[in-house]
């Protein structure tokens, strides 16, 4: 156990009523292509550290690159938390552990060769401009090695390894001043295997991008939307698991009264997860950088509030447990409540179901971004297809979609049999981006939705 | 650095050292306070004209960039540049000894000050808040003599309000940052920022009663938030180098209305992104991108220069991790000679856009915006009338700043890194929910 000793040491004598010390060696790999070649190739590599206390419920941070002097650098977090508190530490409890978990691998990313992932690369990148009306790419090929050294003054101390692999395929096509592009991204978690056998997605792609400058562009306004799954783990993202995060409740009396245990968000079919206890996600790990073992919490039961994600504090400011989503990105921010793996369960329809009886609608595939502001969402999907007379019919101009929580769940009406994963995202909150996640759901419909014009 | 101009035919050394003390309130209370000291060293070589790049910020590792980039090199993009040779430097002021001597305690009181200001006025407001500075030293070191080393200070303050009534939440905040210290004047300025959209807010609003193209009034903040992405995405020297920049061979006609001239400008003395040189060691300059309408130059690092046949605009931006690539640094928009109060009241029915949500998600490349209106407010016979939600607005920003209709007659700071005055355009399609 690499940092034990050297963290046990700086903790030793502590003042604070509670401390905790996360050191991180990471090692990156990267590739992009822009235009028709290869743009960058590279490899860094880091190592830096932070303390964090709490004393009185005020919290001390400090982070470094330099390992030296870990009892100041106590000291000074100590001394920081010192002068914010001045109420009362709260932390939910979790039993402390001690244990060394190895990194979750099928075919590990950091093990092939840097000529084969160029290799590769290259060939999707010439897969791309085979295409007739290409103007350029945008490829990015990553992976990324994770070890972190936790330690707390609750007596755990854990070694965790996470291995990421991700990429993302973009073709443009332009006429004049008019630039398309369509794309997809994938990730996972300790899978190299991944990128290999994409030649049709990319083609594809590169067809699309071509076809959409003959596209037209919807006019905006209120629409009945279906959503295949990889948009629909967006919208869950998005649309309802930010609300769910407990820091943005736990000192909010107003959002309290709104984000109550039991309150009605639309009918039974809708039922929401998160968690990181499921095995080989992008969002999976076995204990959250506060070092609280993952779990998979219900957070909509049969349309129902039944739960939210927590830190240690706002599980405790709030009486409920902790869920184990205290995440940082990285040793220079402190944990942050942040989802990991969010699902929309299954239901019964099936596609042809959800499409029947739809006219004038438009079938959103595939995603390209997403924000939320509290009740507030918008995200945008990367293909938009015309629903007429219950059928998928012509590409238009891909949309952006947009409401508010509360109205969108009464009216997401339909949820289809068909759960499948997205991994292909990253998510940001607080400057803390992008943070491997996962989401995944059926096929869904919602009616009244609005989206943009183009 | 000697390591690696024996080992290959050209190498550069980027080092960079920074210190940074945020406070931070939550929901009206001091909640952390943070200190954060961030080193690391990066090496870009080129050999056989391929460039390799590694970094590091384990500093015991240091020893293993030679080999790596070594590894890399002969896998690397073709440069189409050399690194450059030592020159003169302007000199821009970007370091204030004040900031660094700025306490904990001091930082803490001003954030006290000012939620308890707005607290004062709006007692069901959740308050948030953030101080904080910070000094950084960087240093370019290559092959070909520079040996440069810049220093920096910056001082942040920022200051964000919500208010829920029943399930309607409304967010405002308002920021500021410079290299200099400063006090009461700029404070003041936020607070005003925020209480203004707290009381434009009062009533919530219909965007839109009738069909047709609605003038469109974006603050400096609307206009950063809104216009600047696109447009600076057509100025991107990669953009550019690879023909998907919808600019292609248009520089030197006119793309916008005449009113219209943007610079970017790493000269202005107290700006947030301001700098004597590139993270390349090119002197910085003003250049303007948009001249009376009439596209300038677009921001060029060395490796874009070179692909286009050009010089290099000095524009380069890099983090500690990444390649330099080209970037804006400050960016200066020129005024009118419209006043703010004169525009609104010369609107029979329109929009006035502060921020958005989900900018950046639309087809940027193109010049395409498109975002849900987090921020923004209903003018109705020459008032504004309260705030709208459920409202997307969408367009293209060629096409929005061809159609200008006034060009306010002040240049306001957003967040201490860009200037702008307020602009009155057509041309924006507006979407809402049916009733």
């Amino acid at each position: 156990m690499k940092y034990r000793d050297i963290i046990e040491n700086a903790l030793n004598g502590h003042s604070a009523d509670y401390c905790e010390i996360r050191i991180e060696e990471t090692d990156n790999s990267r590739l992009t292509y822009r235009g028709k070649s290869l743009d960058t190739i590279a490899q860094t590599s880091g190592l830096g550290g932070n303390v964090r206390a709490v004393t009185k419920g005020g919290w001390g941070f400090a982070s470094f690159n330099s390992l030296d002097e870990l009892t100041t650098k106590v000291a000074d977090a100590v001394a920081q938390s010192k002068a914010v508190g001045g109420l009362k530490t709260e932390l939910g409890e979790v039993e402390p552990h001690v244990d060394l978990v190895p990194a979750y691998v099928v075919e590990d990313p950091t093990e092939i060769s840097l000529d084969e992932k160029k290799r590769q690369m290259d060939h999707y990148n010439d897969l791309v401009w085979s295409v007739d009306g290409i103007n350029s790419a945008d490829i990015i090929y990553g992976d990324t090695s994770r070890k972190t050294f936790f330690g707390s003054s609750d007596g755990s101390y854990i070694e965790q390894q996470q291995i990421h692999v991700i990429s993302r395929i973009s073709a443009q096509a332009r006429s004049g001043g008019d630039v398309q592009q369509a794309g997809f991204s994938l990730g996972s978690q300790g899978d190299y295997g991944l990128i290999r056998g994409l030649d049709d997605k990319v083609t594809d792609a590169a067809k699309r991008a071509v076809a959409l400058l003959d596209a037209k562009s919807l006019e905006g306004g209120e629409r009945t939307v279906v959503l295949d799954p990889v948009l629909a783990g967006v919208f869950v993202h998005e649309a309802f698991g930010h609300l769910s995060e407990g820091d943005n409740v736990y000192e909010n009396e107003k959002l309290k009264e709104i984000m109550y245990m039991g309150r009605k968000f639309g009918g039974k079919h809708l039922n929401f997860t998160d968690g990181a206890a499921i095995p080989a996600l992008r969002g999976s790990f076995k204990y959250d950088d506060e070092g609280t073992p993952a779990t998979r919490t219900a957070l909509v039961r049969e349309g129902e509030l039944v739960g939210r994600l927590h830190s240690r504090e706002t599980a405790a400011k709030l009486s409920e447990q902790p869920t184990g989503n205290a995440r940082a990105i990285g040793y220079n921010f402190p944990p942050i409540v942040r989802m990991t793996n969010t699902i929309i369960e299954p239901g019964e329809a099936t596609l042809a179901d959800l499409l029947a009886g739809v006219n004038d609608g438009v079938y959103v595939r595939n995603w390209y971004g997403g924000m939320t502001q509290h009740e507030m969402f918008t995200f945008s999907s990367g293909e938009a297809y015309m629903i007429r007379n219950g059928e998928i019919q012509e590409a238009v101009r891909p949309v952006m979609l947009t409401g508010n929580l509360f109205e969108t769940l009464e009216n997401l009406d339909g949820v289809g049999d068909d759960l499948d994963m997205n991994q292909g995202g990253g998510c940001g909150k607080g400057g803390q981006s992008p943070l491997p996640v996962s989401n995944g759901s059926p096929h869904i419909r919602i009616q009244k939705c609005l989206i943009s014009g183009a | 650095m000697n390591a690696a101009t024996d080992k290959f035919d050209e190498a550069e050394v980027y080092r960079i050292e920074m210190e940074s003390h945020p406070v931070s309130f939550e929901s009206g209370k001091l909640k952390e306070i943070i200190r954060r000291d961030t080193s690391g060293v990066a090496l870009r070589v080129i050999d056989n004209r391929r460039i390799g790049f590694t970094s590091t910020t384990d500093a015991a590792r240091e020893s293993e960039l030679v080999d790596r980039a070594a590894t890399l090199a002969p896998f690397g993009s073709e440069a189409s540049f050399s690194f450059p040779e030592p020159s003169k430097y302007p000199s821009v002021d970007i370091v204030d000894p004040a900031v660094p001597q700025v306490s904990q305690n001091s930082m803490i009181n001003t954030g006290e000050g000012l939620i308890a200001k707005l607290m004062d006025e709006w007692p069901d407001l959740l308050c948030d808040a953030r101080i904080g500075w910070s000094t950084g030293r960087g240093q370019i070191m290559n092959s070909a003599g520079i040996d440069e080393t810049y220093e920096q200070t910056s001082y942040y303050c920022s200051l964000g309000a919500q208010l829920i009534r029943g399930t309607d939440m409304l967010n405002v905040w308002a920021g500021y940052g410079s290299s200099r210290l400063f006090g009461e004047a700029e404070l003041d300025r936020l607070l005003q920022t925020v209480r203004r959209s707290l009381r434009w807010s009062k009533e919530t609003a219909i965007a839109t009663s009738s069909t047709g193209d609605l003038p469109v009034v974006f603050t400096p903040r609307g206009v950063g938030a809104t216009l600047l992405h696109p447009l600076l995405s057509g100025f991107s020297g990669k953009n550019v180098a690879n023909g998907s920049s919808p600019l292609g061979d248009r520089w030197g006609e006119k793309i916008v209305d005449e009113r219209i001239s943007i610079y970017d400008n790493p000269l202005i003395n107290g700006a947030s992104g301001s700098r004597p040189f590139d993270d390349e060691g090119i002197a910085s300059r003003k250049l303007g991108l948009i001249e009376n309408g009439i596209a300038g130059s677009p921001l060029l690092d060395l490796q874009t220069a070179g692909q286009l046949g050009m010089t290099s605009t000095g524009a380069a931006g890099r983090s500690l991790a990444s390649t330099p690539s080209p970037n804006s640094s400050v960016i200066d928009i020129a005024a009118g000679d419209t006043h703010f109060e004169d525009m609104i009241s010369g609107i029979k029915e329109g929009l006035l856009v502060e921020e958005l949500l989900g900018a950046g998600q639309g087809n940027e490349l193109g010049g395409d915006f498109r975002a849900n209106v987090s921020l923004g407010y209903k003018i109705e016979n020459g008032e504004i009338v309260g705030r709208v939600k459920d409202t997307m607005i969408s367009g293209n920003v060629y096409k929005v700043l061809s159609q200008v209709e006034q060009v306010g007659d002040s240049s306001d700071w957003v967040f201490g890194s860009m200037r702008s005055p307020a602009l009155q355009c057509l041309g924006v399609d507006v979407s809402v929910k049916d009733e």
